[in-house]
């Protein structure tokens, strides 16, 4: 089976086949996909070596060219790393690109914190017109992969290893009503789908999938939370990322908001991806046990 | 200030930079720091670049970049000079309603090819800007201002590397050295760049026809970077 950080390589080597106007910048991690289509186009597919603020400041130089470029390497030091970059290459230069982040909050568990990135969504949030992708399958990676690039826009896509076991399409600006319910409104982002769907199975809620969080879907949201809204935000990165929206959304009604999603605090525990996501309580088991405790304590018998 | 704006207008010489300056700084007199980019620029503009203001938008111009975005009194004079935006914009620069602020913005005034202030960022764009022109078969230059202190930033010296190994001929960095670094050190700034591969000439930051010269210059195989000394700071 194609894994989500496959499936985008692949995609941008053919992206990168098909367009001449396509560049693709990386700083040696996952070069192993990449050699290929840089022997191809030796021109347009370049590994600046391990210089990651180069890196984003090369993408934003080929885009001032008017080159489309994807840039990636890991979030933690895609985003984390050169957020300057990223805030004066593309955004005060007003130019356009696509930006990929890999590894998300703990696909590297075993890494540690260097390698963990639960804040890369937060960070993008404090710049203004960035389309974020939180793709959930392998799918969808490589469907919000061609859609960003065949756009001029600011793409920020978060390519992580968790995954749904449904792919949805891809549309910017449209959460999918995945399950309604006469209860709370529950929103799960990108790959916690899955765990989501099951650990709320019995509860009568409405479930919302958001495989793009920006733009925000505040007309969905509006429209299926009712007179008195309850809304359970669920984010595979930094806990309460998109409760702005969320205010945002029901900004002249009274409503109630729990957010779950990765902690602030350093676990330094290593183990694997499916620790992290218990510890944080992204599990079947946490999940329902927060959502059942936040709507009164009592589930279904 | 006895000329009018007017008069100004009409004239677009090196020896009117003075005059033009004075409308932002209200100063008859400048100091060597605020004009030490002024000759570089002029030459740049007046008999280098392959930019006009009929231009700016032709895929196929010579870029400048501008990374040093500090005092740019002397960049929007040159600019004016030559055309690219009305005189008329000098006197009001830096307040509200004015495109023009203490570092350019490329989104605010034409003929600006990056927004700047921040430094280290000029260098790498560049970089990245050369290799954009080189994808698409263009024959353009890319010509990057940077100061001296500037080159403390290690985001220069991930370019610089990159440039020489790549051989990226059609990239000109032009340092200003007035010495402003302040662990400067005598022949580091020229050192740094032929570590890297770099063509390096180090030329006297006043003169014109050395600088029209060396900045014109391009060497097979090989990026170029000119110092163009003048007053220490």
């Amino acid at each position: 089976m194609t894994t989500p950080r496959e499936a985008f390589a692949r995609t941008a080597g053919q992206l990168v086949d098909d367009d001449g106007s396509m560049a693709l910048v990386y700083a040696e991690i996952s070069g192993q996909y990449f050699a290929d289509v840089e022997r191809r186009h030796p021109r347009r597919v370049v590994n600046v070596g391990i210089r990651e603020q180069l890196m984003v400041s090369v993408g934003a130089g080929l885009a001032l060219t008017g080159l489309r470029p994807i840039v990636h390497t890991f979030a933690s030091f895609l985003v984390e790393r050169a957020f300057e970059q990223v805030k004066l290459g593309f955004n005060h230069q007003d130019v356009g690109g696509v930006l990929v982040g890999s590894a998300g909050s703990f696909d590297i568990a075993s890494g540690g914190r260097t390698h963990q990135s639960p804040g890369d969504v937060a960070l993008v949030d404090t710049l203004a017109g960035w389309a974020v992708h939180v793709p959930g399958t392998a799918t969808e990676v490589e469907e919000a992969t061609r859609l960003a690039v065949a756009g001029s826009g600011r793409d920020y896509i978060r390519v992580v290893e968790q995954q749904n076991q449904v792919s949805y399409p891809v549309r910017p600006g449209r959460f999918h009503v995945v399950r309604r319910g006469s209860g709370p409104v529950v929103v799960a982002v990108g790959p916690t789908l899955s765990t989501v769907l099951t650990a709320t199975t019995d509860l009568d809620v409405t479930v919302l999938y958001a495989n793009v969080v920006r733009p925000f879907d505040h007309r969905t949201l509006r429209a299926v939370a009712g007179g008195t809204p309850e809304v359970v935000l669920i984010e595979p990165y930094l806990a309460g990322t998109s409760a702005r929206l969320v205010a945002e959304t029901f900004v002249d009604v009274p409503h109630r908001l729990l957010s779950l999603g990765v902690g602030r605090e350093e676990l330094r525990r290593y183990g694997m991806p499916e620790d992290h996501i218990a510890s944080h309580g992204l599990d079947v088991v946490g999940v329902r046990r927060a959502v059942v405790a936040w709507t009164g304590g009592q589930g279904p018998a | 200030m006895t000329r009018s704006l007017d008069a100004l207008t009409r004239t677009t010489g090196y020896d009117d930079l003075p005059g033009l300056m004075s409308l932002m700084t209200g100063d008859e007199k400048h100091s060597p720091a605020a004009t030490s980019t002024l000759d570089v620029l002029w030459v740049l503009y007046d008999r280098v670049l392959r930019v006009s203001p009929d231009t700016v938008d032709d895929p196929s111009r010579d870029r400048f970049y501008l990374s040093k975005g500090h005092g740019p009194m002397a960049y929007y004079a040159t600019l004016a000079a030559q055309g690219f935006f009305p005189v008329s914009w000098l006197p009001a620069w830096a307040t509200w309603d004015s495109p023009l602020g203490h570092h350019p913005d490329r989104v605010l005034v034409p003929g600006v090819e990056i927004s700047s202030g921040s430094l280290g960022h000029g260098l790498p764009l560049a970089l990245g800007s050369a290799l954009g022109l080189r994808a698409q078969d263009l024959d353009s230059r890319v010509v990057v201002l940077v100061g001296d202190a500037e080159l403390d930033e290690g985001s220069n010296q991930e370019a610089r590397e990159l440039a020489g190994a790549w051989g990226l001929d059609r990239l000109t960095a032009v340092v200003i050295d007035n010495r402003s670094s302040t662990w400067n050190e005598p022949g580091l700034v020229a050192r740094r760049f032929e570590t890297e591969g770099w063509a390096v000439t180090t030329v006297d930051g006043r003169d014109h026809a050395q600088l029209e010269a060396t900045l014109s210059r391009r060497v097979p195989g090989r990026p170029t970077a000119v110092v163009a000394q003048l007053e220490p700071k």
